[in-house]
């Protein structure tokens, strides 16, 4: 039986509003998710049912108002990511948990090349080959050489996305978080990005998207979890 | 355990009141080797005042400052001393301040205000000092050709971006930075923040970064700490507070900024 490395459980996840008067909007009540070594989970559900929400949780991004997110680190130690300080998950982001979001958020006169090779020069790994890899990523997902030099802020969707996906997948994270990565690609690129995602399943990562798109949803989940919108209770 | 596990600089209580003002009301707040740590509030908020009180510019009322200097000593940064405390100033602490006027001499020439930082080290090569002093200008984006010319004759931005190799020069392991950005052009702005973005993370520098600029914390700080009336209202990870932002005070101030 293959171990789990994300196992999240009794998850809430409320919005309090202050400056609406103090309305909470209640999101996710008692989610969880399993999520194996080399497995692959989708996340489905009605727009405006919590998907993304559960995603920004599983990233740290959200604060959980209760339960827990164990995630397993690549020396075995596990983590809950829900009470873990801000330094713990900037570690867990630097070393555990990879994450590919549907817009890159782009620092000024950062070129392509050193966005992507950031989170392998973050680890330690030597500057040169950092870029080496990262331009070969880049390379895979057709991104013209021209464009590597250059900061992302003037690029089109598309190859502001596959620097986004290169940047996640340069390095290998036992745990990747994937919100509609193939949202703006063509046909050709869509192929790499489950290529890659089958790498990464390969070499033992745990995955979890949102895939939008059904026909690389079927090729890539092993499984679909249903994300149901909270019922308006209590 | 690791050297990095504890805080580079550790804030306990610290109050201080102007008259019936309370700038700084029972502050507590920590910082380790190599992170940038931004605190962020509007005018008033007290965060400038914190500032000065880390860096034992301003003494506090009440609550005790601790850094751990170099060589892993615990220094009570209130009582050690003028001497001691201007002598840290010159070796390992940096300050940046908002107005570059402040932070550079504003007689002598480029060269002598990044030179001056590595003679207070004990440097005293001439030529090596130059030579160094021209390496900063250029890495700062300088022209190295200026390096005679006094700060006057620069733009807002160089000055800024010398009063950084003057900071920077002898590597200090803390450096203060108060509203950095401040009274910049918006594009001159995320040149320095790109700026300081990129040293601040090649040398390993713990921050302590005063600024009400949103956006400029996201992207240079690992964590923020959010004033009010001298209080912190909210802290934690970066992007979790201006995301998912708890206090009505925060969520004001994220709602009220375009696009952080």
């Amino acid at each position: 039986m293959t171990e789990w490395v994300l196992k999240a459980e009794g998850l809430s996840k409320g919005f309090t509003l202050h400056l609406q008067g103090g309305v909470c909007i209640p999101v996710l009540r008692d989610a969880g998710l399993v999520v194996k070594a080399g497995e692959c989970v989708a996340l489905s559900g009605p727009s405006g049912a919590g998907k993304s929400t559960l995603m920004r949780l599983l990233q740290g991004n959200y604060g959980a108002d209760s339960g827990a997110i164990l995630v397993r680190q690549a020396d075995g130690g596990v983590a809950d990511l829900a009470t873990a300080s801000p330094r713990a998950i900037n570690a867990l982001r630097r070393e555990t948990i990879g994450h590919v979001s549907q817009f890159l958020r782009v620092i000024p006169r950062v070129p392509a090349l050193e966005v992507v090779a950031a989170p392998l020069i973050a680890r330690g790994m030597p500057r040169e080959e950092a870029l080496a890899r990262a331009q070969a990523l880049l390379r895979r997902l057709n991104l013209p050489d021209r464009l590597h030099g250059l900061p992302p802020a003037t690029f089109s969707g598309g190859e502001q996305q596959r620097v986004n996906l290169a940047r996640g997948f340069v390095a290998d994270f036992p745990l990747m978080l994937l919100d509609e990565p193939t949202a703006s690609l063509d046909a050709a690129n869509r192929e790499v990005v489950i290529a890659l995602i089958a790498e990464a399943k390969a070499r033992g990562a745990a995955l979890v998207g949102i895939f939008h798109d059904l026909e690389v949803r079927e090729r890539v989940a092993d499984r679909v979890v249903e994300v149901a919108p909270l019922r308006e209770a209590a | 355990m690791m050297p990095d596990d504890e805080p580079i600089l550790s804030a306990r209580g610290l109050s201080l009141s102007f008259g019936a003002v309370r700038a700084l009301d029972e502050v507590s707040v920590d910082l380790w080797p190599g992170e940038v740590l931004a605190i962020v509030g509007e005018s008033g908020s007290g965060k400038s005042t914190l500032l000065r009180a880390l860096a034992g510019e301003m003494r506090p009322d009440a609550g005790r400052v601790a850094y751990r200097d170099a060589s892993g000593q615990d220094l009570d940064v209130h009582s050690m001393g003028e001497p001691a405390l201007r002598r840290l100033a010159r070796t390992e602490w940096g300050f940046v301040r908002q107005d570059a006027r402040d932070g550079l001499r504003m007689g002598v020439s480029a060269g002598g205000n990044v030179g001056e930082r590595l003679m207070a080290v004990g440097a005293r090569h001439y030529g090596d000092i130059r030579a160094e002093a021209a390496r900063w200008l250029e890495r700062v984006e300088i022209n190295p050709d200026r390096i005679d010319d006094r700060p006057g004759q620069f733009s807002g931005g160089m000055r800024q971006r010398l009063q950084i190799a003057r900071t920077l020069v002898t590597r200090p392991r803390l450096v203060f930075m108060d509203e950095p950005t401040g009274g910049l052009d918006v594009s001159v702005q995320a040149r320095l923040l790109d700026l300081i973005r990129g040293l601040v993370s090649d040398l390993g520098i713990a921050v302590a970064l005063v600024t009400h600029d949103i956006a400029a914390a996201r992207l240079l700080a690992h964590r923020l700490v959010v004033m009010r009336h001298g209080r912190v209202v909210e802290e934690g990870l970066t992007d979790r507070v201006l995301d998912d932002p708890r206090h009505p005070y925060t969520q004001l101030l994220v709602s009220s900024v375009l696009a952080a």
